[in-house]
């Protein structure tokens, strides 16, 4: 059902090196704040504004580094979003292919069921509350497991060796203590 | 539009191979982080090295444009978001890219997973001043060694960043061939199943 590690592993590194060689390292994380600076820019127009040399936002975070974010919040039609987006039509089709999501996984996985049972609400608030830990403690960091562990580790980048071990230091307990019944 | 199209195949093929590892199922990357099962520790540590041999070897035969590289800031929040992260990831079994995909993959609970992380982003952008009054984002794009051609300050400076990063990546795949199946001790035996009979 899953791939064999030595092909997986193989076919993974293959995507990071390919997209290092033809445009840049893949991360993830920022698309999280483009997302909200484009609904937000909706809602309230002039969050986002166009200066004589490109973007800027009345918030720091997206203004910061000559109005980095503010330019893709207002141009969502760039490589890094669109490349997002792909990943998600790439998984999609790649799961219709092998038959999809079984049924009584798709809302509550088996290891979660395993140790705190079928209950659909209480893992949804454990889904949203992780993820909300997970993309504030990525944007605090400046990426995630593929901007800076995958991608900063083949880089040699010292950012990606302690985010790397900080999150394992984390992650290990974490999991081990949540998770002590096996599925 | 070359480089929509780049982010087309890249980001479906990157996607694809997340799904196919096993990456997009919360339950596989909970036996990795409880160390019952490290089959996806595996697949990831063989990518990382596999990437950091061909990038490092492809630049010294001068087919790789060192100006590709990107390297991130080291800084104390690195730390302590990556520990944020890894709460999050063994909570939910999910991380930002994965999220996405599995939800994309049809799970309904990865949906939940991504308005999460689109509220946690959006609480970083309004306190992202708390931050940097602090003097957490203050820091240096180090790389291991000094890599030739890319002005990144090296955290070791009479290393050669090119052979330093093969040699890492080297070392990457030898871990993954080495790290055993399971660490943690065994499945503990369903009752009565193992009782000596007398």
């Amino acid at each position: 059902m899953v791939l064999n590690w030595k092909w997986g592993g193989l076919l993974l590194g293959l995507v990071f090196f390919i997209a290092v060689l033809l445009v840049k390292p893949i991360g993830v994380s920022t698309q999280f704040v483009i997302l909200d600076g484009i609904g937000w820019d909706i809602q309230s127009p002039d969050v986002v504004t166009q200066t004589e040399d490109g973007y800027t936002s009345t918030n720091a975070y997206l203004a910061k580094s000559d109005g980095k974010y503010a330019a893709s919040v207002a141009n969502p039609l760039n490589y890094s979003f669109v490349f997002v987006g792909a990943m998600m039509l790439g998984a999609g089709l790649s799961s219709v292919l092998r038959g999809g999501v079984p049924k009584g996984e798709y809302m509550v996985p088996a290891l979660w069921r395993a140790n705190f049972g079928g209950n659909v609400l209480k893992r949804w608030i454990a889904a949203f509350v992780g993820g909300f830990i997970v993309l504030y403690g990525a944007r605090l960091a400046g990426g995630c497991t593929s901007g800076h562990m995958m991608s900063g580790m083949m880089q040699t980048s010292v950012s990606g060796y302690i985010f790397a071990l900080g999150a394992f230091m984390a992650a290990f307990p974490a999991a081990i203590y949540l998770f002590n019944r096996e599925a | 539009m070359l480089q929509i199209a780049l982010a087309i195949v890249i980001g479906a093929a990157f996607g694809t191979v997340l799904d196919r590892i096993g990456a997009t199922n919360p339950n596989w990357i909970g036996r990795m982080l409880n160390l019952t099962n490290l089959h996806l520790m595996k697949t990831i540590l063989l990518a990382i090295g596999v990437a950091s041999v061909l990038l490092f070897g492809g630049q010294m035969l001068g087919l790789v444009e060192v100006a590709h590289m990107s390297v991130k800031t080291a800084y104390v929040g690195v730390f302590i978001g990556g520990i944020m992260l890894g709460l999050g990831w063994a909570l939910a079994g999910y991380c930002p890219g994965t999220g996405v995909c599995a939800l994309a993959s049809g799970r309904i609970d990865a949906l939940f997973f991504v308005a999460g992380g689109l509220l946690g982003a959006a609480a970083y952008m309004l306190s992202y001043p708390f931050w940097a009054d602090l003097g957490m984002l203050e820091g240096e794009k180090w790389t291991l060694g000094a890599v030739p051609g890319a002005d990144y300050p090296a955290a070791i400076p009479t290393l050669q960043g090119d052979l330093a990063g093969i040699a890492v990546g080297a070392a990457f795949i030898v871990i993954a061939f080495i790290l055993p199946k399971r660490i943690k001790g065994r499945r503990a035996p369903l009752g009565g199943a193992e009782t000596p009979a007398e």
